[in-house]
């Protein structure tokens, strides 16, 4: 016999960015060990239309945890109980019948509310925007492998590389910073040769526009480490820290 | 052949910098193809407006890509060159794709590889310092860039910065959340398009020199597949009734290794990459009797002896093994489950097994190697692949089908072109792996950047118009006319329940075997849906801000069309090839067997009005430098 969850759940509902938001609460049951917890809340919207009420609104899209679409703050926590995954790749057996789930949005001033669990998440665009690239074109650029770069460098580039763009990390900060966003790009870049040469000018002008958006300040307690599902370093704060430091005493 | 592309380029009409200030292009879609052409439109000084539906253009589905990047740059020195890149392609795709089309694309992959690079891509590197290849299915050399099991992430992250430099120019004009909803023609020519902004529910008219479609596949007909759950085909198929033709809808891949459907509220498959085939080694029970105690919970396959499994692959494919391309490895597996030797609860799972890797190489480098692929295993089925074998199973997983395009990458309207996933150019009836990054990239950064200009350059007088034309007011009430109707049905049943139906009828008769029946049948079932649809759907809410599941019926209200046009291609296509299969065209031995004298063409179907059978168009294929054969990968 399969297990299944006859559950309560607490939703956060808001129409708009400037609306009120309330909780709902809605059961469902029978709900699948096996199943992921997008799929429990599929079920969930099923169940609503069916009655004919509005489903609810939440941000989805590859369901394997690499687009970094899915967002929601289960029971407390960004991505929910489980480590190193995203929301969508949660499943149901971390949960016990009967037991009451909170289902609340992203919280920071960063990501205004759109709609129910939904939040805009533009301000990390404008963040890259702001420096988060090798300033090339496209074409005339040399061979891939004229300049050797050491395996531990390319490596650790690609671990700082490895971040979704979630907002996970904000969502678990008490001052809602995102800098170990920040940082993982700078990293990524500054790590490489080819990202070396706008290091400085990238780190400060990524900073400038992280703060002109609103998010808070960065004062090390690590839960962004802890929550990111992507298992993003705060060593590459470190380093962000290193790069925006020498950058300024050079100015 | 070899010449033509830089004939092309050499002769090819281009539009001055100061021209170029003064001429608009669409690009809907920012995956990989998208990104990279609105990037490299803006470094180029034209002015650009880019369309995504996602929050971010770095969420399109390009993302997901795991394995890797193909290029003929032979830096392991096993003998590849752009010849073999492009005869291996033509050879994977079974012989039913455009020769030109598919060597430009072979001899362009080796500056897609440099382009990245120098992007800052941290691709997998060797010691020494230099990149380091892997092998992938459908060919023998080791010629895939891979950055961890993350390469389309990191690609498209390539070219999503580079995309954001020019939003930060502001050459390139973003809008997220967009979607588009209907494409507007002026004289006959692709001159806008309405896009449905999908926070505020609000539609609005652009205007385009030239619109670019890179709105990736119609794996989601299917419902279930490794699509991302917001791909669709609603572009393709908007341009498909403004006049661009559909070719060889009919060619939809079906990857070998995915994880298998477990349940009925299952809302997608997830697909571990082809990558796993380079050290996993496939297998089925050999006895009936194992299979069905491993099926009861009372055999486990660790316990199966070695002497009692069936590694199907290399015993059928001695040449290729366990690297078979993507259509005869699905195949094979289907087989086996079909004879009765599947594995799973359900049966429909076979083996992909990494004991003897890690017992040669060690954990470690497994671990190094594919990590992020058994973490993600892990996390779904909650069994631990590095001790127990992983159990997969075939899945849709891309469409070699799309918008046809001519060798400039045109569709038949012309000012439409067509790039990456959504168009049909490349890959013939099959697709090969870490092919499909390849594509996405050689269209937005090295082809349209050049072909594009060749159209625009005779438009360099043609003012901007200002969406107030007759022709955008009216575009802009279609789609909103059929928005307002969807809403107005107020029937029974949710979106999601009336797109399982459409996905099973897919699956059942028009997935990995084919035949005449079967596809008639479809076609009546298809009809019957899309009755349904149009009569039962009920969506909740209005048209007023945020409505998901009038954006799901939308897109379902086009899947619906999509699977019927899937299903009368294959029932044209008499003859069996690459991941086209119809039971009554198969050798003995059960491998596809194509119709060359008949069926050597692209079929290009044009669409004759709501209700009517589109028209069939044959592009004759004509092959030059390559011979025709029956594939063989034994």
């Amino acid at each position: 016999m399969e297990k299944t969850l006859n559950l309560t759940l607490k939703v956060w509902k808001q129409n708009g960015p400037r609306e009120k938001g309330r909780f709902e609460t809605y059961k469902v049951s029978n709900i699948s060990v096996d199943s992921s917890f997008l799929e429990m809340m599929d079920i969930l919207n099923e169940q609503l239309i069916n009655e004919g009420k509005e489903p609810v609104a939440f941000d989805h899209d590859c369901r394997e945890g690499i687009c970094g679409m899915c967002s929601l703050y289960i029971n407390g926590r960004p991505h929910g109980p489980d480590d190193d995954v995203t929301t969508c790749q949660l499943h149901m057996r971390k949960f016990k019948d009967g037991e009451t789930i909170i289902i609340e949005p992203w919280r920071s001033a960063g990501f205004p509310v759109i709609k129910d669990l939904i939040v805009d998440r533009t301000a990390f665009d404008k963040i890259i925007a702001a420096g988060g690239y090798v300033s090339v074109n496209t074409g005339g650029v040399p061979d891939a492998n004229a300049l050797p770069i050491p395996k531990p460098d390319a490596d650790e580039a690609m671990d700082a590389a490895s971040c979704i763009g979630c907002g996970a990390c904000v969502a678990a900060c008490k001052n809602g910073s995102a800098m170990l966003f920040v940082s993982a790009k700078v990293s990524q870049l500054a790590l490489l040769p080819q990202g070396r040469v706008e290091a400085a000018r990238r780190a400060k002008n990524m900073v400038a526009r992280m703060d002109e958006l609103g998010f808070g300040n960065c004062t090390n307690t690590g839960a962004c480490e802890v929550e990111c599902p992507k298992g993003i370093s705060l060593s590459n704060i470190s380093r962000l820290n290193r790069e925006f430091l020498t950058a300024k005493i050079k100015d | 052949m070899a010449q033509k592309w830089t004939n092309y380029k050499a002769h090819q009409k281009l539009v001055n910098p100061s021209n170029k200030r003064k001429l608009d292009i669409i690009v809907v879609g920012t995956g990989l193809a998208g990104a990279s052409a609105a990037a490299s439109f803006g470094e180029m000084g034209f002015n650009v407006k880019v369309f995504t539906i996602q929050d971010s253009p770095r969420r399109a589905h390009s993302i997901a890509a795991q394995g890797g990047i193909n290029a003929a740059k032979n830096y392991p020195n096993d003998g590849d060159s752009v010849y073999r890149l492009f005869y291996d392609t033509v050879k994977g795709g079974d012989y039913r794709a455009r020769e030109a089309n598919v060597y430009r694309l072979a001899e362009v992959s080796n500056s897609i590889i440099d382009q990245c690079v120098a992007q800052g891509v941290p691709f997998a590197r060797e010691y020494g310092g230099l990149l380091d290849n892997r092998s992938f299915g459908g060919a023998q050399v080791s010629r895939t860039f891979y950055a961890k099991g993350q390469t389309g992430q990191q690609l498209l992250l390539g070219a999503y910065q580079a995309l954001m430099r020019q939003v930060e120019l502001k050459t390139v004009k973003l809008y997220t959340r967009n979607e588009l909803v209907n494409i507007v023609m002026v004289d006959g020519k692709a001159r806008g398009i309405i896009s449905r902004d999908l926070v505020t529910g609000k539609t609005q008219r652009h205007f385009g020199h030239a619109v670019v479609l890179a709105t990736g596949g119609y794996g989601n007909t299917f419902f279930l597949s490794t699509n991302a759950m917001g791909s669709n085909g609603s572009a393709a198929l908007q341009a498909y009734k403004k006049g661009a033709m559909f070719a060889n809808p009919c060619f939809a891949q079906i990857h070998p290794t995915c994880i298998p459907v477990h349940g009925e509220f299952q809302s997608k498959l997830t697909l571990m990459s082809e990558s796993l085939r380079n050290d996993g080694r496939i297998w089925v029970p050999k006895k009936k009797e194992d299979a069905e105690a491993i099926r009861a919970g009372k055999l486990k396959p660790t316990q199966i002896a070695e002497e009692d499994r069936d590694y199907y692959l290399e015993r059928r494919y001695p040449a290729f093994g366990n690297l078979v391309p993507r259509d005869v490895a699905s195949r094979a597996a289907k087989e086996r489950c079909d004879a009765g030797y599947g594995v799973g609860n359900t049966g429909l799972a076979v083996y992909l097994d990494f004991k003897e890797s890690i017992e040669r190489l060690g954990e470690d480098t497994i671990r190094a190697r594919y990590g992020n692929l058994f973490q993600m295993y892990e996390k779904i089925v909650d069994d631990n692949p590095y001790d127990t074998p992983m159990m997969i199973y075939p899945a849709i997983h891309y469409t070699m089908g799309g918008i046809w395009v001519d060798y400039e990458l045109q569709t038949s309207v012309p000012g439409l072109f067509c790039a990456g996933e959504a168009n049909f150019s490349d890959h013939g009836a099959n697709r090969l792996g870490a092919s499909a990054l390849m594509q996405g990239l050689a269209d937005g950064y090295f082809v349209l950047p050049y072909t594009i200009q060749n159209y625009l350059a005779d438009d360099i007088r043609t003012p901007r118009m200002s969406g107030d034309e007759k022709e955008f007011v009216e575009a802009e009430k279609e789609s909103q006319d059929r928005l307002n109707k969807l809403l107005s049905i107020k029937g029974q049943r949710s979106v999601d329940s009336i797109h399982k139906e459409l996905g099973l009828i897919m699956w059942d008769f028009v997935g990995m075997a084919r035949n005449k029946e079967g596809l008639q049948n479809a076609i009546e079932k298809i009809r019957a849906v899309k009755k349904e649809f149009w009569s039962n759907v009920r969506i909740p809410g209005s048209n007023d801000g945020m409505n998901i599941e009038l954006e799901k019926a939308n897109r379902l209200a086009d899947f619906i069309e999509i699977g019927e046009l899937m299903a009368l291609d294959a029932l044209n296509r008499e003859e069996s090839c690459g991941g086209h299969f119809r039971e009554e065209h198969q050798t003995e031995e059960g491998e596809a067997l194509r119709h060359d004298d008949q069926y050597a063409y692209v079929s290009c179907w044009e669409y004759k009005g709501d209700n009517q059978e589109p028209e069939l168009h044959k592009e004759e294929l004509k092959y030059e430098e390559i011979q025709l054969v029956q594939r063989n990968y034994k």
